[in-house]
């Protein structure tokens, strides 16, 4: 059973195949990296899987279910969370609010009793604050909770990105680059964090070019280059391939 | 003991509000201070949209002035009661944001304010040229409220019922901003991408807030009417969609009370500056100037800020 199936995907942007004829799957459990070069079409992915494009062709299931076009907040409602390259906090609120927006599907949601504070609203934001905290100590930026979003260092951001996906209680989780622009320390401290996600049964898929924190963390391995698999397999079979070894160095 | 900001800030403004009759000098300061309540009510719900949603609209005069006609034909030609023509009056403005609010907040930015615009001014057109049924540019007359068989009569009545809405509209607004719809709307202003991956229905929200604002306009517009006793479509033009959007954003965006200290500010401001003749305008659009470049972030936010940054100094 897969969780995760994509089929001969395909995305053009005016004549550029940023994604062509792509097939692969991801088991539930599991740790997924995709590598490539810069511009081999890594973010486009994500970007179609979690409805932010719409795919040319080719089909994407979850639970063999066809989830090509559907929006990113339905997307959500079937279990699946994401984090971005490029930041998309929300720089306006603090740093718990942030990752309660997170929580907002598992929320009290009702008009009326919002715009009057009825008990039950309190309670379960209470309990909701409880929780999200937990989840900013997860992921180790429990002393930044009543911080603005706008005075949080960058490191504490990419994590406060991954408390926001995490509060969603997703089953597939999506990072973006969770180590760029972290210093080494840094980046062991996300590899923990990504294992210990993972452990808690959520399925990790992640784009990074870390190949420390790659080949560290991930159960399997898809490598793309201008839009087309490239390899495919453990850590260690991607790593002896000639062909990402050339992607990579450049071809001899 | 500590009061929370909500409790604390909405216990201040009813004192404000409750103890301000008193350094009244004269009748005519009750008229203009239930202006400032009125216009105070509207930007609170405009605010949600502005300074919260992070959206913008250049014709709430328009839903305002949809509410007081709604009243004053309703009431006037058809003979209902002024509470179920303002209820009726405000479900309808209610209906026409909702319906016109999905197509154009799909729109960001200029585009967004361009389409808001043409709302605004199409319904003042119809206004004008309905006479028929509006009365046309020479306006229409309206009834006195009555709830029960008793009038709501004279500027003083009208002082306390305005008073008694800004405090409950001022109350709403603080508990939705902290409630889970209150911080997905917010979470749409700072990043709509970001809303979306965990499950807000961006769409959906936009809509919510501009029609919850609409209805705010709405029902202030209705109570205007009846307290002027006389409407004429001017008070759903251009200018006065773009005096609401200035009373936010001087006031200070995503601030509720920051809308109500801008609404009075300029509610206030022309009176004071009175004396000033011919240069009112000009003093009036310096100070509206000089708060923007010294103080962008609005009067209160920034006001509030200064006052942080004093009390952390050793």
């Amino acid at each position: 059973m897969t969780l995760l199936r994509v089929e001969n995907l395909s995305k053009e942007f005016g004549g550029v195949h940023a994604i062509e004829d792509l097939s692969f799957a991801i088991n539930p459990g599991t740790i997924h990296s995709i590598i490539g070069p810069n511009g081999a079409g890594k973010t486009t992915l994500f970007n179609l899987i979690t409805g932010v494009y719409t795919p040319t062709s080719g089909r994407i299931l979850l639970d063999d279910h066809d989830i090509a076009g559907k929006k990113p907040f339905e997307l959500a409602r079937l279990g699946m969370s994401r984090t971005f390259q490029n930041l998309q906090v929300f720089f306006n609120m603090t740093a718990l609010e942030n990752v309660m927006v997170g929580h907002h599907l598992h929320l009290d949601r009702r008009f009326f009793p919002s715009l009057f504070r009825l008990p039950a609203i309190v309670r379960r934001d209470a309990e909701a604050r409880a929780h999200c905290l937990e989840l900013m100590e997860f992921v180790g930026i429990g002393r930044y909770a009543d911080a603005d979003a706008n005075s949080m260092p960058y490191g504490a951001l990419k994590r406060l990105e991954i408390a926001r996906a995490l509060a969603a209680r997703p089953r597939l989780l999506l990072l973006d680059e969770p180590a760029a622009g972290l210093n080494a320390t840094e980046s062991r401290e996300i590899d923990e964090v990504i294992k210990k996600v993972a452990a808690t049964g959520v399925t990790v898929v992640l784009v990074e070019h870390d190949m420390k924190m790659v080949m560290g963390i991930s159960d399997h391995i898809l490598a793309l280059d201008y839009g087309r698999k490239l390899a495919e397999g453990t850590p260690s079979e991607v790593r002896a391939n000639d062909d990402v070894v050339a992607a990579y160095l450049g071809a001899h | 003991m500590m009061l929370s900001p909500r409790t604390g800030g909405l216990a201040a403004l009813a004192f404000v509000v409750s103890l301000a009759p008193a350094f009244f000098p004269n009748a005519y300061f009750y008229d203009v201070a239930v202006n400032a309540l009125f216009n105070a009510v509207v930007c609170v719900g405009l605010n949600l949209l502005i300074g919260y949603g992070g959206q913008i609209s250049l014709g709430h005069a328009g839903f305002f002035a949809l509410g007081a006609y709604g009243s004053a034909i309703l009431t006037g030609t058809h003979g209902m009661s002024p509470l179920a023509a303002l209820a009726v009056s405000a479900a309808a403005v209610g209906v026409l944001a909702f319906v016109v609010g999905r197509p154009i907040l799909r729109l960001k930015g200029h585009y967004l304010a361009m389409a808001t615009l043409g709302i605004g001014i199409i319904i003042h057109i119809v206004l004008k040229t309905e006479s028929q049924i509006t009365g046309g540019p020479d306006g229409i007359g309206v009834d006195p409220f009555t709830v029960l068989g008793l009038a709501v009569s004279g500027d003083k009545a009208w002082y306390w019922v305005g008073a008694g809405l800004l405090l409950f509209s001022v109350w709403t607004s603080l508990n939705l901003i902290d409630s889970p719809m209150g911080r997905a709307l917010r979470a749409v202003h700072g990043s709509e991408v970001g809303a979306e991956v965990v499950g807000v229905d961006t769409g959906r929200y936009k809509v919510l807030v501009f029609t919850l604002s609409a209805v705010f306009a709405s029902v202030v517009g209705s109570l205007f009417a009846h307290k002027n006793g006389f409407i004429t479509p001017d008070i759903g033009s251009f200018f006065r969609s773009i005096e609401l959007v200035t009373m936010v954003v001087l006031g200070g965006m995503a601030s509720t009370f920051g809308a109500v200290v801008g609404a009075v500010i300029l509610t206030l401001l022309p009176q004071m500056l009175a004396s000033f003749e011919d240069y009112e305008a000009m003093v009036l659009g310096g100070i509206m100037m000089g708060t923007m470049i010294f103080m962008p972030k609005g009067l209160l936010p920034s006001l509030r800020a200064a006052f942080k940054r004093r009390r952390a100094a050793p």
